[in-house]
Parts: C-alpha cells; structure tokens; sequence
C-alpha cells in the first residue's frame, strides 16, 4: 500500500512507459516506522530493530539530518558564491543517509558515491574535506583509512565491487565488521552492480547493498532502470532484500541494522532499497524543470524526512525550544566551520599533479616532471606559467 | 638450476609468492582445481586453500573490482583473466580505479595488484584468444606493463610484480608457455635484473632489433639468419612496456644508428609508434635512417589459417632490418 502511495517512479511524466503498473512487485510492502504525518506505527518484524532507541537518540538523528540539510544549503551556496566547482545535492536523502550510517561501526568501511555527503559527515570526515573533490583541489579530501571510508566514486556502480572485494577480505581475516556500498537506483542497471551480486551472494560476503532509489539518474525516471520493484531483484541473486521508506530514519535504521547483523553473524548480503526522492537538482549544473513535473516535487515534500521526524519528537512532547536551539546552533556553526574551511583551503602547487600517480619511481613520469619543473623554473615566478594567457 | 616450462616457471614463482606473503590472493576462472586453462596455476589450490586460490564466478569487471576492495583491506591480488580477449569487461575497472586510485587518495590506498594475462597469437585459436591489448594499458598512467620473455624471467618477473606497490599488466606470451629454459628458482626476485630493466639480448653493430613477449625469440632467430648475411643485430628484450627502459635502448641506438621494433599488434597507436618517436626524439643525430616498424597489421586479429600473415615472422622481420639499412626490400622504389 505504501508501494502505491510512493510507486516507484512517482507521478512522472513522459517516461517511456507510464503505466506504472507493471512496477509494483511481489515482495511485501514497504517497512514505514513513522508516517509522513509523524505518528510512530509499529511493525511485526522491524519494531525490534529500534526498540532500545532512546528519546535522546532520537533527538540526535533529527540533529544530524538538520545539520546535513544545512551542509547541503550551504555547499550550494558556495557553488553559487563560484567557491565550488559542482555539488551534489542530498536534499531529500537525509533520512536514508543518517539512517544508515548512524547504523554502522567505526570497524565497518563505507564505499559510496558521489551524492553520500551526510554519510561522510557521519564516518567523520573533516568539513572542509568533504569539499575538497568540488573545489577542484585533489582528487579525494580525505585518507579512507582515517575514517573507515572510501572517497566518493564517480563510475556509476563501480563502488559495490569494491565494498564486495573489501567484505571478501573481511571474511578471510575472520574479523566480524562489515562493509557497506551505497548506489543509486540508475547503477541497479549498471553490470559491476550486478555482478557484485554474484559474487558477494556467491562467497557469503559480509556486504549491505544499500541503493538509494531516489527515483531519478539525472533525467531518466526510475522506470527506465528497471521494470519490477528494485529491491525484488536481489532474490534472483539469492540475496534477502528489504524496500524500506527512505524517508523514514527510523524505518532505514531497522532495515539497516538489521542488514548489518545478518553479514556480522556470517548471514551473508543484504539488499536495502530505500525508496527517497531528490528533492533538488543532480548537481548544481543541472536543471530538473526540464524533465520533472513540479507536482511531483509537491508530493514529496509532503513526505519530507526532517518535517517527518521533527513532527513525532512533537507528538512525543521532545521538541522543547532548547532542542531546537542546541540543533539550529549546531547546524549554525557546522555551516561557519565548513565555509570557512572552504575559504582558507591552500591552493594546490602546479607540481603535485605528478605526486602519487605511481608509488614507486617510474621513469617516464620522473623525465616528464622533471622537464616540466625545468619549464615552470623558465619563467622565474612559477605563478606567471600557470595563467592560460601564459607570461611570455 | 632447473629445466622447466615458461608456464611452469610462472607456477614456480606464483608459488614462492603465495608462501613468502599471506596477503597474496590468486583470482580467476578455473585457476583452482583445473589449475588455470593453461595449467599455470596447476596445483596451487590443492597446497594453499580456496581462500588464497580463489575459483571466481565469470565475471571479469567482478573479478578486477573485488580486487580492488581486496587491496583496500590489504589484499596483494593477482588476477588471472583467461585470455587477452576476455580483458574488455574488466577495462574499466583496470583504467578507472585500479591506475588512479593511489592518485585519486593522495597516496593513501595502494593497488599492489597483478593482472595476469596469457596474451598474443600463434596457437591457432578462435576469435578472442589471440589478441595484443597491451598499448591499451601502456597508455593508462598509473599503471605498469611488462612482458616477459623466458622461463627465467617469467619466474622473477611474476614475483616483482606481486612484490610492487603498484600495480602491473603482466603479459604472457601464450605460444611460449610450453617453451623450455633454464630456471635459477633460488635467486631472490630482489636480487635479479629489476623488471624495469630491458636487456640486450644478443649484441650487434648494425641495427638495434627491439622486441618483447613472444617476438623477442623471432627477432633472435632473426639476428642469426642475419649474421649468416653479413649483418651485425643487436637484439634488445624490452621486458617493460610501460615505462620502456629507454637508457637502454639509446645507448644502442647512439651505436648502431639504426632502429627496427617489432610486435604482433596492430601497427597504429601500438607501442612501436612510441619507441619510434621516442628514440627520434632523443637519438635524432645519431640515427642514420627512420626508425622501422614491423607490426601486425591494423586489423582484426584473423582466423588461424592465415594468422601467420599477420604475425611478424623472421623474414617479416628481416625484411625490415635491410630498409632500416637502406638494402633492396619489398618497399623499395616507393616514395614516403
Ligand atoms: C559509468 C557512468 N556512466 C555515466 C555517468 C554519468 N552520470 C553521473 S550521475 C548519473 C546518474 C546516476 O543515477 P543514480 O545511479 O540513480 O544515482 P543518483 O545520482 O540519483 O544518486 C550519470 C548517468 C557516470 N558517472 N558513470
């Protein structure tokens, strides 16, 4: 039922099959925890998951979903102010990103994409760093290593090989962690997503396949990627699966956690959809009026997660002014501290683009590196050779 | 010293790899209890388990990219892909993570992974089993590309290989797989000639003759024909295609003042085109004639019955060396 309220691909227009009846599947109903409206209801199965979350906790997921919503705001803003290249905006992805994430062990290893900024927030990746790649000032703002997280893949779906690569290692050490790759409903078309399924379905990889299906791949409508539910395809690869209301925290949370038990205990995969929406642009050079319907964005912001959780700590009598003073504080300075790392962040030295590509010396880059070092000297002020105009 | 198989020789030294470093994982199709469509991995499963030999499903995107998630955790991979035509699945992979991504996080993840590749023709196969993918990859920084060329060098240069932080295309001339040499297995990868290195194979005067993989035995049958004529070859085994030891090659050149490259791939964009204007570029004063290429030609790689056309073969071959020396041969009397 709630299958059909959100139906995959929402109320689209112009898609290339619009009888939307062909994509409701045969796998259950979605898991909803809180409905759009803020009242808890319960669940046979997911209830559990979520039992021991405290009052406090709750407060804390709402906490971290403003802040991520404000570093979303702020980024474009910074795009817009041209401090920023691009940015990817996971406005309307908070429930699915908090829930997640704040499901994970510091043990565990993230591998994501593009558009998982909350996510990074929540491993800890420093604010600044989370800008670096959209600044144009290196390839990645942070060591994976430092905060148990890869740096975000821009090869649609390449990601889930290498979270499955990463549990197989896992396996092999014996340890209990586990890893975790988020995707979008477009990668579910993508062979490495797929063949990540054979492999990690085949080996019993401790891996969640967690796919964000926030119904759009830049312009193409859900639909287009696949004809059954997205979660339903796990089961032919023999992988339990669970659609979850992305827009729910505490819905994700359980799906999540529970997903994460399965592969501690030697369970296997799990495939997660969480059915979300973007409520922004793809990137911010995108423009979505070209080929989505303004009701459509009506709908969902009829559901949006943040008004959704906020509206249950109201009925629990939680959402006193100093909550919300201590959030909007919190928010305040996460924004002040990102900017300003933005702002101050060095710029780069025209000669570390030869650093790394090798980790031993190779002889074709080092005369390379070394002529062009000697170019950059010709000019006395290494500055003046960097300018397109040149300095001669 | 032993006499043994090229592929034995590589089982050898994927052997020592697998007992010298616990993190060393094989992975690929049939390498376990089939030993590898080629038998090179024969026996390895049986003495070190499935979780250090691992029989993969077919999937080679698969099979490069939780390589890739292996080497995050810690893992030195080495990947086998059946055959050169089966590369293409896995390019991505290869090209967009595998090469860049010790760049991509400022050196904090390294990709010590090895690809193995049984690679070019001569074995009168199908489509697919016959190709020379090399330049693909030698045109991708990030990456390293070798090929050897004997037994003992397949044995060492394996383990280097394994042994390096980054990661390498290891070619493997298929048609010499049952090729027997002899083999040092004592000597330490450390010790032996550095797989950057590419050696003169047979001196000469004349011509510098450059090869690798499976050409490099045509081009010495080739300098023995021709010290019969009269003609000095020197015969150079680049051993690394990416990067080519060019040190090695001027210093020949700067003698013999001519150049002939010789490989079964395609002559366009091949890696030829590279040593040609390399050497042009830093021997220019000291060659006395245009550099020579002798190359498959650009086409398909052909069906069995005629692959011996497109394969560089010793009178090919010397056919090349008497234009470089500006002797009668099959182009002569055509302008450019
Ligand atoms: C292999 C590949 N093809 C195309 C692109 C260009 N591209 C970037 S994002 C995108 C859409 C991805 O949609 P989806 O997987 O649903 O994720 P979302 O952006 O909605 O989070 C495309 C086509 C790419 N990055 N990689």
């Amino acid at each position: 039922m709630f299958t059909d309220e959100l139906g995959q691909g929402g109320n689209a227009a112009g898609g290339p099959d619009s009888s939307a009846g062909h994509h409701h599947g045969a796998g259950g109903s979605m898991v909803q925890l809180i409905t759009p409206g803020g009242e808890r209801v319960s669940h046979p199965q997911y209830d559990a998951w979520v039992r021991e979350v405290t009052d406090e906790q709750l407060a804390s997921l709402y906490e971290d979903m403003v802040v991520i919503r404000r570093i979303d705001t702020e980024a474009t803003a910074l795009q817009r102010q041209g401090e920023l290249g691009l940015w990817p905006p996971m406005l309307g992805q908070e429930a699915s990103q908090i829930g997640s994430a704040r499901s994970l062990r510091d043990d565990d290893f993230v591998f994501s994409s593009y558009r998982e900024n909350g996510v990074a927030y929540c491993r800890g990746v420093d604010l600044a760093d989370i800008l670096t790649v959209w600044r144009g000032n290196a390839s990645s703002g942070w060591d994976p290593y430092t905060v148990n997280m890869a740096t975000p893949q821009i090869i649609i779906g390449a990601q889930t090989l290498h979270a499955t690569g990463y549990a197989m290692g896992i396996q092999n050490d014996g340890a209990d962690s586990v890893a975790i790759t988020y995707f979008g409903d477009g990668a579910t078309s993508e062979g490495d997503v797929n063949e990540a399924m054979v492999f990690a379905a085949s080996f019993q990889s401790p891996v969640v396949f967690f796919c964000q299906n926030n119904h759009w791949a830049i312009s193409e409508p859900v639909r287009l990627q696949s004809h059954i539910r997205i979660a339903d395809r796990a089961a032919g690869f023999g992988i339990p699966s669970v659609q979850v209301d992305g827009n729910d925290v505490l819905a994700v949370m359980a799906a999540t956690r529970e997903a994460i038990e399965r592969a501690r205990h030697g369970g296997g995969p799990t495939f997660i959809e969480a059915v979300t929406y973007r409520m922004g642009p793809h990137t911010t050079a995108d423009d979505p009026t070209r080929y989505r319907d303004a009701n459509e964005l009506e709908d969902w912001a009829a559901k949006d997660p943040i008004a959704r959780v906020k509206g249950l700590l109201e009925r629990k009598g939680l959402l006193t002014e100093q909550l919300e003073a201590r959030v909007a504080a919190k928010a305040d300075a996460v924004a002040r501290e990102m900017r300003a790392g933005c702002i101050n962040m060095p710029d780069p030295e025209p000669m570390d683009i030869f650093k790394n590509v090798y980790s031993t010396p190779n002889s074709w880059l080092d005369r390379q590196e070394d002529h062009y070092s000697r170019y950059l000297a010709s000019f006395g002020d290494p500055a003046g050779a960097n300018s397109e105009e040149g300095a001669r | 010293m032993t006499q043994m198989t090229f592929a034995r020789a590589i089982n050898s030294g994927l052997r020592k790899s697998l007992e010298n470093d616990p993190k060393v994982i094989l992975m690929g199709e049939d390498i376990g209890t089939l030993g590898g469509v080629f038998r090179v991995t024969d026996g390895l499963q049986k003495d070190f388990g499935k979780h250090r030999v691992v029989d993969t499903p077919l999937a080679e995107s698969a099979i490069m990219g939780t390589a890739v998630g292996l080497a995050y955790r810690g893992y030195r991979p080495v990947v086998e892909i059946q055959f050169d035509g089966f590369i293409y699945p896995a390019f991505d992979q290869i090209v967009s993570q595998v090469a860049k991504i010790h760049y991509r996080t400022q050196g904090a993840v390294k990709m010590p992974i090895t690809v193995r590749v049984p690679f070019g023709g001569g074995i009168g196969s199908p489509e697919h089993h016959s190709e020379s993918p090399e330049a693909y990859f030698t045109h991708t920084s990030g990456l390293r590309v070798v090929s050897p060329s004997t037994p003992q060098d397949a044995h060492t240069m394996i383990q280097q290989a394994i042994a390096l932080d980054d990661p390498v295309l290891y070619f493997e001339p298929k048609r010499r797989y049952h090729d027997k040499g002899e083999v040092d297995e004592s000597i330490e990868p450390g010790a032996a000639l550095s797989m950057e290195k590419a050696r003169v194979v047979i001196e000469g005067t004349d011509v510098t003759l450059v090869a690798y993989g499976p050409l490099v035995k045509t081009a010495k049958d080739a300098a023995l024909a021709a010290a019969d004529e009269g003609v000095s070859i020197e015969v150079i085994d680049l051993r690394s295609l990416a990067p080519v030891d060019f040190a090695t090659l001027e210093a020949s050149v700067r003698k013999t003042g001519r150049l002939v490259i010789t490989h079964e791939a395609g002559q366009s964009g091949g890696l030829g085109a590279e040593v040609a204007a390399s050497i042009t570029e830093r021997c220019f004063y000291h060659l006395e004639a245009a550099p020579v290429r002798v190359t498959g030609f650009d086409i398909p790689y052909p069906y069995s019955k005629v692959e011996m056309h497109h394969l560089p073969g010793l009178d090919r071959i010397l056919d090349g060396v008497d234009r470089a020396l500006g002797r009668p041969n099959s182009l002569s009397g055509l302008e450019g």
